[in-house]
Parts: C-alpha cells; sequence; structure tokens
C-alpha cells in the first residue's frame, strides 16, 4: 500500500491539530505523550520549550505563573507548571468540539 | 470571451455539495464551481486552480471549517471566503469573523433566502481586484449611515467595535433607533458615532421598533461632530499637564469600577513608551508580554492553529491575560478572586482605555 502513497501523495500538506497531553522536563526533553504518535515530534518540543521560555521570562519578570493558556483560532493549549517543567494539555477548538464556556 | 469566476465549496455533505453546485451554476457570471468533501481535498484544489471564492462549512471531521478559514487566510489572503454552516450559534459567527471571512450564512437561511444569497456571492465575485476597493475600511461610520439614509433604504446596522456591539434602525432612510451598551436613543448613537473602527453586518429591515429618534439624520451628525471636535480641542485655558492629569484620573477610576489591579498599554517597540496604570514593574512586565505575544503569534503560524485569541497566565495572587490589538498590546492584570468571564471584561476595560 505504501507503494501507491508515494505516487498520490497530496500536495498540499495541512496537519491535523494535536489532542492529548505531553509532559517536558526542565531543558524541554518530553518525559510522556498521549498525543498521536503520527503527529511530528519536533512540533511538540516546539510547544514544550516555547512554554517553558514564557514560564521562565514571567519569573524573570518577578510575576511566577503556575499556569499559563495560549487560546489560537483552533487549538487551546494549557500548560502547568511542574518542577521545573511542564505539563501541556492540547485541546483542538473546532466546530466540533467548541470552546468550553 | 469574458472570464469565467472559480467557486469552490468545501461541504463533507455529498447531497448539499450536489445541491448547491446546482444552484451557484445558475449565477448570472455563470462561475466554475469546483467541489471538495474534506479540507485536504480543498487545499489541493486551491493550491492548482485559481478560485476566486472558497464556500466553507464548518462541522466537518478531521479538519473542519474554522481550521482551514484559518489557513486558507494566511496562503491566499486575495481569496474571498464565505461560511455557509447550520450551526447557529454566535459564538461560531464571530469566530469566522475574526478569521476575516467575508460572509457568514446559516444553510436554512440561505435555502429561505437564495436569491439574497445569489446576490452577495455575485458581488463578492464581481468585486475588483484593485486592493483598495474591497471592504469598506476607508470609509468612517459617519459615511456608512449617510450612505444608507442617503439611498433611502430600511435595514437594522450591526455594528461591532470589539466587544462592544451597537444597532442602528434605519428605516425608509430615516434613522428610527440606536442602541450601544444599555442605552438607547441619542446617547447611544453619540456613542457609536465616535467610535473610530469596527465591523458592521448589514441585517434586515425591523419596521416594528419603537421609534425613539425623531431628529434628521444630517442635524444628528453635526450635533455629533461638534461634540467630537469639542472633546478634542479642549478649552484652550486647559494646559497639557491639566488634561493629562484628568485623563490618568480617568483611567485609574476606569480600573477600579472594574475591579483589575493593573493595566500595561504597549506600543511596538521603538513607537513610545508603555503606559502603565497600578503597577510599578512596568518595564519587566513590558519586555515578557511583547515576547510572549511573538512567541505565541509564531507557534500559532508553525501548529497551523489559526490566530492567537488569548495569552493568560496565573498563579495564587492574581490572572494576567495579553490582548494584542491592532496597534499595541495590552498586559490586564486582575486580583485572582475577579471570578469568571476575565477576558470579556479585559476586552471592554482596554476598549473602554481609548475611546
Amino acid at each position: 500500500m505504501g507503494f501507491l502513497k508515494r505516487f498520490f501523495r497530496g500536495r498540499a500538506g495541512v496537519q491535523q491539530l494535536p489532542t492529548g497531553t505531553i509532559t517536558v522536563d526542565r531543558n524541554g526533553h518530553i518525559l510522556s505523550s498521549t498525543v498521536a504518535s503520527a503527529y511530528p515530534r519536533p512540533l511538540l518540543l516546539d510547544i514544550g520549550r516555547d512554554v517553558l521560555v514564557l514560564f521562565r521570562e514571567a519569573r524573570t519578570a518577578q510575576m511566577p505563573l503556575t499556569e499559563i493558556s495560549l487560546q489560537f483560532g483552533s487549538l487551546h493549549i494549557t500548560a502547568r507548571e511542574l518542577r521545573g517543567g511542564a505539563v501541556i494539555f492540547l485541546v483542538p477548538q473546532t466546530a466540533l468540539h467548541p470552546t468550553p464556556n | 470571451m469574458e472570464k469565467r469566476h472559480k467557486i469552490l465549496i468545501l461541504d463533507d455533505d455529498a447531497d448539499w455539495l450536489t445541491l448547491s453546485k446546482e444552484m451557484l451554476a445558475a449565477l448570472p457570471s455563470r462561475p466554475e464551481i469546483l467541489t471538495a468533501n474534506n479540507g485536504k481535498r480543498a487545499l489541493s484544489l486551491l493550491e492548482s486552480e485559481p478560485v476566486r471564492l472558497l464556500i466553507c462549512d464548518l462541522k466537518m471531521p478531521r479538519i473542519d471549517g474554522l481550521q482551514i478559514l484559518s489557513i486558507v487566510r494566511r496562503r491566499y489572503p486575495e481569496l474571498r471566503t464565505v461560511v455557509l454552516s447550520s450551526l447557529e450559534d454566535e459564538e461560531f459567527r464571530s469566530r469566522a469573523y475574526a478569521l476575516g471571512v467575508d460572509l457568514f450564512w446559516i444553510k436554512i437561511e440561505m435555502q429561505r433566502n437564495s436569491k439574497l444569497f445569489i446576490e452577495c456571492l455575485e458581488s463578492l465575485l464581481g468585486r475588483d481586484d484593485e486592493p483598495g476597493f474591497r471592504g469598506i475600511q476607508s470609509k468612517s461610520l459617519m459615511d456608512i449611515i449617510q450612505m444608507e439614509c442617503l439611498s433611502r433604504s430600511s435595514s437594522v446596522l450591526r455594528i461591532t467595535r470589539g466587544p462592544l456591539v451597537a444597532r442602528l434602525w434605519i428605516q425608509n432612510g430615516e434613522l428610527h433607533d440606536a442602541e450601544a451598551e444599555g442605552v438607547r436613543g441619542e446617547p447611544a448613537f453619540r456613542r457609536i458615532i465616535s467610535w473610530k473602527s469596527g465591523t458592521f453586518e448589514n441585517l434586515p429591515a425591523e419596521p416594528q421598533r419603537e421609534r425613539t429618534i425623531t431628529k434628521p439624520i444630517n442635524a444628528l451628525l453635526l450635533e455629533s461632530v461638534q461634540d467630537m471636535d469639542e472633546a478634542a480641542n479642549p478649552v484652550a485655558t486647559d494646559s497639557l499637564e491639566e488634561s493629562a492629569h484628568r485623563k490618568t484620573v480617568w483611567k485609574l477610576a476606569l480600573l477600579t469600577r472594574e475591579g483589575a489591579e493593573f493595566v500595561i498599554s504597549i506600543p511596538p517597540e521603538g513607537l513610545g513608551e508603555p503606559e502603565a496604570i497600578g503597577t510599578q514593574n512596568v518595564t519587566q512586565l513590558t519586555a515578557w508580554t511583547r515576547h510572549a505575544a511573538a512567541i505565541t503569534r509564531r507557534l500559532g503560524e508553525r501548529l497551523e492553529a489559526g490566530p492567537v485569541l488569548q495569552v493568560a497566565g496565573q498563579n495564587m495572587e492574581r490572572h494576567v491575560l495579553v490582548l494584542d490589538r491592532e496597534d499595541r498590546l495590552f498586559l490586564v492584570g486582575w486580583p485572582s478572586e475577579a471570578g469568571d468571564n476575565l477576558l470579556e471584561k479585559s476586552r471592554k476595560l482596554v476598549a473602554s482605555w481609548d475611546s
């Protein structure tokens, strides 16, 4: 089956939104993940790294935060600080999964 | 030979696709109709075909309409977009408009009022390619109201400025009523006319609406212009210092009334100093806010998750929200006991901050 995919691979790439939870340590390494393995790992690492930067810089700005929430048009990311690392929840906000009010 | 525009319809319902295709093929400009039953197929077609208009459903499996719209908005800024959905929830309407769609129609409304729908599509297809002629960005609210009244039309103008929503009832070219922020009549009209920017929708007329405004529209507009002139040019004896002091006191009162802890208004780097009330830690919080907004924007683009709607943080003592306005960022701090709906409260606070 993989043979056919080589010839009929769609030209337009669109990435499904990640769903699940990841845990990262203080260095941004992923310790555990419930996100589908097909989802690109570099993007999960990007999420972890950016979240850690936001926590770290908030501490530097004398405003230590325990939770950060990033709301995009179609994805909600909630991160809780966890001993220097973070546990990060990824919830798509689509018409099938509307924003909780 | 006249160029035929291409319309792409994206919907996971095969019957609906067939129905829509037949209906749109009968448009007076005879456009070529393409169909796709999923987001991937639609994006492939958009890559290979010069599509003029995308008509998109919202509720679809795997990749839904909102995600597709956020992708096409970035990849094809010239593409006209129409949402045609069965979701009547107001939240989806505002989320779709926030993604820059040109029109939002409910499917059942489209079936009931297909003639108007066809006219709207023709209008979208017919618009010129020149960037300056799309929409009415260059017109003030005053111009729009005057145009409505001069054409003797009957309609309801729904005007939105961030979280603030107002309505103007126009009947046969005369202004009958206005409503904004819980106020009706002339005071509401004055409030609305002072808004510098926003969006508007033309809704069907409501002839039964009780009339609260009897003054001619031109008299009202003239009075409003005079009010605004006086506000912009206070009497000569009022020194700049006094004016700045009065402004600060007013903002402090606003902050206290809403129950917020602090607000920092942050211009783009190099374009002025941040303005803060309620905190001394301006420099460090400004740096965090700017970086947080930049990081989040970049992350949203990489994940193809659409525009950033909100960045928020919290600890035991307070909640903070970063709001990205067109010309500046705002960081709003709330005590942890401030309750729910902080996003809405912050938006209102920031909207009043500038007015």
